[in-house]
C-alpha cells in the first residue's frame, strides 16, 4: 500500500463517515417529514426551505444546552455509555461495500471502508457490542427507569441476536464466505438476489434489525409510557443527542446490511449491459468509475427504501407487550429460522437454491387454514 | 503499511476523535450551573426512594443464561457456514462431503434445539402474562337491578345526524 493509496483510503474513511453523519442527521428530519405526511400534517417547515435547516438547529441546540450528571450517578461510566453507543454505531459502517470499485492512476481502489474476509461477522460483533453503550448508561445513571429499560433493552437485544445470526448463516451457507464483497457478488443477477431465494431468512432479519434498532414495534427500552425516557431518561445535551444520533446511525447500516445481504448491494439489472456500454463509448477509466457511480446510486436508493420503510412501520405497528416480543423472538422465530438454516443444506445438497420457499409456502398454507378454522367473529350491531 | 485490521483502527481513532471533539466543544458552549435540586435522580417529580439497586424479573437472567447457550452455536455454525458448499470439499470426496457436514450440524442443532426444547416445555420462556385485574362488586343488590334503573333513565339519544 503506498502513499496515494493511502490518501485515497483516507479519503474514504472521511467520506463515510461524514456521510453516515448527514444520512443520520437527514433521518431525524425525514422521520418528521414522514410522520407528519402519515397523520396528515406539515412536519417541520419553519428553518429553512421545507425544514431542511432543522437537523442543524437541532445540532445546535443539542450543543448549546446545559449538560449536568445526576449526583448519584457513577461519573466516568455515564459520560462512557452514549460514546459507546454512537462509536460503536459508526465503527460498523467500515466494512459495508458501497460500490464496486474505482479506478484512478492504475489504481483500483473498492468504494468500501476496508474489505476483510469476516466483514459479516465484524458487522455482527459491533452490533452486539452496541449494547453496552446501552446498558452502561442505564446502569450509571442509578435511575430505577434507566436501569428497567437498559434491561429491557439488553434482553430484547441479545434474544432477536440469535435469529439474526441464523437468518445470516443461512446466507453464508449459500455464498460459502463471509466476506460482504463476495456475497454482493454472489447476487449478480436479478432472481438470484437472496431476498428470493430466502425469503423466510429476510423476514426473520427484518424483524430482528427493527429490534435491534430499538424501534417500534420493538421500543420497550424507552417506551415512554412506562418508563419516561427508558435507558436516557438522566440524560441531557450532547450525551442524549449521542444516544438518538447512535439510533438513527444503527438504522442507516442496518438498512445497508439488509440491502447488501439480501437485495444485491449495488447491482441492479441489466448491469453488465450497462457497464459495457459506458466503458465501451466513454473509455476504460470513466466509463467504469461511471458505472460504479451507478451503482452506488443504486444502493443509497435501496438503503433509503428501508429507512423509510423503518418510519413508516413506526406509524403503522402499535409498540409490542413485553411477554409478546419474547414469544416472537424465542418461540417463533428462532425454531423457524433453524428450520431454515436446516432446510437450506438440504436444498444446496440437492442444488435447489429455492428450497427455502418450502417453509413459507408451508406457513401460508396453515396460516389461512387456521383463519378459516377460526369461529367467524360476530359482528355485533353498535348500540346507538 | 496498513494492513485491513489497521484501516479498522484508523475507523476507529476517526470515531474517538469525533466524539472527543463534540463533547470539548459543546463543553466550550454550554452553561454550567448545577444545583441541588436539579442533580437528584429523576423520579416522576418525587423525592427519589433509595438508588437503583431494585430487584427485577429473574427472567431477564434466564434469558441471559439460554442466550449463551445459543450464541456458542452460532460461533460454531459460523465456520462451519463457509466450509459446507465448498466445491473443492465436495469434489474430493464424490459428494459425501456434503452430506457428512449437513449431519454433523444436524446432530449438533438437535441438541441444542432439545435445549431450547426443554427449557419452553418447563416455561421458562413464558413471560409472565399481565392479568387485568377486573374489580369485584359484593353487593346484595343484583346486577340486573341496576341494569333496569340505567334502563328507566336513560333518555333515548336523537340520531346522529
Amino acid at each position: 500500500m503506498n502513499l496515494t493509496e493511502l490518501i485515497i483510503k483516507s479519503i474514504i474513511i472521511l467520506v463515510i463517515f461524514g456521510v453516515t453523519l448527514v444520512i443520520a442527521m437527514y433521518s431525524t428530519w425525514a422521520e418528521r417529514k414522514v410522520a407528519g405526511f402519515m397523520q396528515d400534517r406539515l412536519g417541520p417547515n419553519r428553518a429553512g426551505p421545507f425544514g431542511l435547516l432543522q437537523p442543524l438547529a437541532d445540532a445546535g441546540k443539542m450543543f448549546f444546552k446545559e449538560d449536568f450528571i445526576p449526583s448519584q450517578a457513577n461519573k466516568w461510566l455515564f459520560i462512557i455509555g452514549p460514546c459507546l453507543a454512537i462509536l460503536t454505531a459508526l465503527m460498523s459502517s467500515a466494512v459495508i461495500p458501497f460500490g464496486d470499485s474505482i479506478r484512478y492512476e492504475g489504481l483500483t481502489i473498492p468504494v468500501q471502508g476496508v474489505e476483510i474476509n469476516i466483514g459479516i461477522l465484524y458487522v455482527f460483533g459491533v452490533v452486539s457490542l452496541g449494547v453496552y453503550g446501552i446498558m452502561v448508561g442505564g446502569w450509571a445513571s442509578n435511575n430505577k427507569f434507566s436501569l428497567l429499560g437498559a434491561i429491557r433493552a439488553a434482553s430484547q437485544n441479545i434474544s432477536y441476536e440469535i435469529a439474526m445470526g441464523l437468518a445470516i448463516i443461512a446466507i453464508l451457507m449459500m455464498t460459502g464466505s463471509l466476506s460482504l464483497r463476495s456475497i454482493v457478488a454472489g447476487q449478480e443477477s436479478f432472481l438470484t438476489w437472496n431476498v428470493f431465494t430466502q425469503p423466510l431468512g429476510f423476514i426473520i432479519f427484518l424483524t430482528c434489525a427493527f429490534a435491534e434498532c430499538n424501534r417500534t414495534p420493538f421500543d420497550l427500552p424507552e417506551c415512554e409510557t412506562e418508563l419516561v425516557g427508558g435507558y436516557h431518561t438522566e440524560y441531557s445535551s450532547m450525551k442524549l443527542g449521542f444516544y438518538l444520533f447512535a439510533e438513527y446511525i444503527n438504522m442507516f447500516v442496518s438498512s445497508a446490511v439488509i440491502s447488501t445481504l439480501y437485495f444485491g448491494g449495488y447491482h441492479y439489472p441489466f448491469m453488465n449491459t450497462v457497464h459495457n456500454a459506458l466503458t465501451g463509448s466513454l473509455g476504460e477509466v470513466t466509463g467504469h468509475n461511471l458505472a460504479t457511480l451507478i451503482g452506488m446510486l443504486v444502493l443509497f436508493a435501496k438503503i433509503f427504501f428501508f429507512i423509510f420503510f423503518f418510519m413508516w412501520v413506526r406509524w403503522t405497528l402499535p409498540r409490542f407487550r413485553y411477554d409478546q416480543l419474547m414469544n416472537l423472538g424465542w418461540k417463533s422465530l428462532i425454531p423457524l429460522s433453524i428450520l431454515n438454516v436446516v432446510v437450506t443444506g438440504f436444498g444446496l445438497l440437492y442444488d435447489i437454491e429455492y428450497a427455502s420457499w418450502l417453509i413459507v409456502i408451508v406457513m401460508v398454507v396453515l396460516a389461512v387454514m387456521s383463519s378459516a378454522r377460526a369461529p367467524k367473529r360476530v359482528v355485533q350491531p353498535q348500540r346507538s | 503499511m496498513l494492513s485491513d485490521f489497521g484501516v479498522i483502527l484508523l475507523f476507529i481513532i476517526t470515531g474517538l476523535a469525533f466524539v472527543g471533539l463534540v463533547l470539548f466543544v459543546g463543553s466550550l458552549l454550554r452553561p454550567n450551573r448545577p444545583n441541588l435540586e436539579k442533580l437528584t435522580t429523576y423520579e416522576s417529580g418525587e423525592e427519589p426512594v433509595g438508588n437503583a439497586n431494585i430487584q427485577f424479573n429473574v427472567r431477564f437472567y434466564v434469558v441471559a443464561i439460554i442466550f449463551v447457550l445459543f450464541d456458542v452455536e452460532l460461533v460454531f455454525l459460523f465456520p462451519w457456514a463457509t466450509v459446507f458448499g465448498q466445491k473443492s470439499l465436495i469434489e474430493e470426496t464424490n459428494g459425501l462431503w456434503g452430506w457428512f457436514s449437513l449431519m454433523e450440524m444436524l446432530v449438533f442443532v438437535a441438541l441444542l434445539a432439545l435445549g431450547l426444547a426443554y427449557a419452553w416445555v418447563k416455561g421458562y420462556l413464558d413471560w409472565v402474562r399481565p392479568q387485568p385485574k377486573i374489580p369485584e362488586l359484593k353487593t346484595p343488590v343484583p346486577a340486573s337491578l341496576y341494569e333496569k334503573i340505567n334502563q328507566k333513565y336513560t333518555t333515548p339519544r336523537p340520531p346522529p345526524y
